[in-house]
């Protein structure tokens, strides 16, 4: 007992305690005025335009003059709305699946093995996650270009799939650490070879981490600007490049029509991260933690 | 022949490695092979030797200004949302009422989308929108205050795409700290002040340091904001910009390629900073993992 009143800091005198209590208060007072604030104004800029979307003119005053939801038809004509949005599920989907085919391989063996030059290899997969995507969009696009892929739908396919794969990958691998090694071993004991181990075994165990990081990357690829930008042509747009042509293009058309289309966009990425969250907790994207830890 | 098969296997090398050809293929053919494709175009610009492209870029203070205008503007937001994530994830922790309403409301940002943010803050924040509609009507100001199509429009995209990501990134990291060390150091007399910045902060900086430079890389490469609620041709005229219309608008793929190099070593330097900060920090477990 000497010891330990010996080791610890100086007893916090009785002064200290009570000024505990009234820096602690404040503290949570202004922590939470901050995010009201913050969040009265991202209100303000996502009603502005949900209200400018239903006005019918709106010039300097508090409110439109009138109420219509012609913008909606309107922008769904003139933008062509209905290829886009099949364009964007397409590309989505070739890009979820063969990201997923390539991705989940290399995260099991990244997860259970160790080898030279793994550090290396590791390195190279985080290296898309990190770098701007215009920085290596730009030179593969050119490449794409000189390939005759770009311009296409495989060319943006192609270009999604940098980011895509690194991020199954990194998603992927805390899930399979946690798998125990030894059912491997078990089914390999049994007979079964390397394909069915991983069809039989690990893939039903990795349903709910595929699931995640194939809603993630659904995500991703729906709002991903640059390398669609880079790499689409004309038929091969999706959601986000065509509203960004009919936004730079503002003038031409009525900015309505652009706040139409952009509703249209939020609440498509709203359903998919609405669906996403049923499946991944967020707070355990970085840490698989439990709620309570017990010790 | 089976032997070095064998002494292989020894240090980890077999079969299962066939799993990984797939991904690196791919990031071969999709990422470098394009790198260095970048790389050695950006040498042979289309007159002068070698590096001209490079001397162009920086003897053009109109060209160099963009690195300086990126930062200016990716530091600053990276860092605010780091910052303001910790104390608002801080608050998070441990189980209450309504925490995944809240959860959800800070990260329904994420679906925004660059052009609904774009022009949001051109509705709401521009000269006849609602928040000078309002600070007017309070007599705060005289006349409405510019935020739009300069910095500040550019500064806020960044704030609201970005806040939701480093706050899901900093709340993650906070969570995955045993809340037991604390409480440990709290019957041992530590103060909240003294048991964060002596036990959570220290084991927290390194998730920070990694969400700032994720953070930081959406900030660093940000481009349609740049144009939609900036100033492209002036003050929010980022080295992105700078890089597109060198390929797109005037087909100088080399000079395009040299931008991107610039604008990946900078990038690449500031994380690496960044990194090399963090590593004097307490790498280990932090006690919720495993």
């Amino acid at each position: 007992m000497a010891t330990i009143t010996r080791t610890r800091p100086s007893p916090p005198p009785a002064t200290t305690d009570r000024r505990r209590r009234i820096t602690a208060r404040p503290a949570a007072w202004i922590v939470w005025g901050v995010v009201i604030f913050f969040f009265l104004n991202l209100l303000g800029v996502v009603a502005s335009v949900l209200v400018s979307s239903f006005g019918q003119r709106w010039f300097d005053t508090w409110l439109p003059d009138g109420y219509t939801t012609s913008w909606y038809g309107r922008a769904w004509d003139e933008f062509a709305l209905l290829q886009v949005i099949v364009v964007t599920l397409e590309v989505s989907v070739l890009v979820v699946g063969l990201s997923l085919l390539i991705g989940v391989p290399a995260a099991y063996v990244l997860a259970r093995r160790s080898f030279p030059g793994k550090r290396l290899i590791f390195l190279v997969f985080l290296l898309p996650i990190l770098m701007p995507p215009i920085t290596y969009g730009i030179p593969l696009a050119t490449v794409l270009y000189k390939f005759g892929l770009a311009g296409n739908m495989s060319g943006v396919v192609l270009a999604n799939l940098v980011p895509s794969v690194p991020f199954v990958i990194l998603t992927m691998t805390p899930f399979i650490e946690q798998i125990d090694p030894r059912i491997e071993s078990a089914a390999r004991m049994c007979g079964a070879g390397l394909r069915t181990v991983f069809l039989r075994v690990l893939t039903p165990l990795l349903v709910p981490g595929i699931l995640a990081s194939a809603i993630l990357v659904l995500v991703r690829t729906v709002g991903m600007f640059e390398l669609t930008f880079l790499t689409a042509g004309p038929d091969s747009q999706t959601l986000v490049v065509a509203l960004y042509y009919s936004m730079s293009a503002s003038g031409i058309r009525a900015q309505q029509s652009v706040d139409a289309m952009a509703v249209i966009y939020t609440s498509m990425m709203l359903v998919l991260l609405v669906v996403a969250l049923r499946y991944v907790n967020p707070t355990q994207l970085v840490a698989q933690v439990k709620e309570d830890p017990e010790h | 022949m089976a032997h070095w098969q064998h002494r292989l296997a020894e240090r980890g090398v077999d079969r299962q490695l066939w799993l990984l050809v797939p991904a690196l293929v791919f990031v071969i053919a999709l990422f470098l092979y394009p790198f260095f494709y970048g790389l050695t175009l950006s040498f042979q610009p289309t007159d002068g030797g070698p590096f001209s492209d490079y001397a162009r870029f920086f003897s053009d203070s109109y060209e160099r200004g963009t690195i300086w205008i990126t930062l200016r503007i990716a530091l600053p937001a990276a860092l605010l949302n780091v910052l303001a994530a910790v104390p608002i994830a801080y608050r998070m922790r441990g189980r209450f009422r309504g925490k995944r309403l809240v959860t959800t409301l800070l990260v329904v940002p994420i679906t925004l989308g660059t052009v609904l943010t774009a022009q949001g803050l051109l509705n709401f924040l521009g000269p006849t929108g609602w928040f000078n509609r309002i600070l007017l009507a309070a007599n705060l100001v005289d006349e409405p205050v510019r935020l739009t199509h300069n910095y500040w429009g550019v500064f806020f995209s960044l704030v609201i795409t970005g806040f939701p990501f480093a706050f899901l990134l900093v709340l993650s990291y906070l969570s995955g700290i045993d809340p037991t060390l604390e409480r440990a150091a709290a019957t041992l007399g530590a103060d909240w002040r003294r048991r964060f910045t002596r036990i959570t902060l220290p084991l927290l900086m390194p998730g920070l340091a990694t969400t700032f430079c994720l953070t930081f890389v959406l900030a660093f490469s940000v481009f349609p904001s740049a144009v939609l609620v900036g100033n492209p041709a002036g003050e929010t005229r980022v080295i992105s910009l700078a890089a597109y219309q060198a390929a797109y608008e005037q087909y100088d793929y080399p000079y395009a390629s040299a931008i991107a190099m610039i604008m990946g070593f900078v990038e690449l330097v500031i994380i690496a900073l960044v990194l090399a900060a963090r590593s004097r920090f307490y790498t280990g477990s932090t006690g919720g993992k495993g």
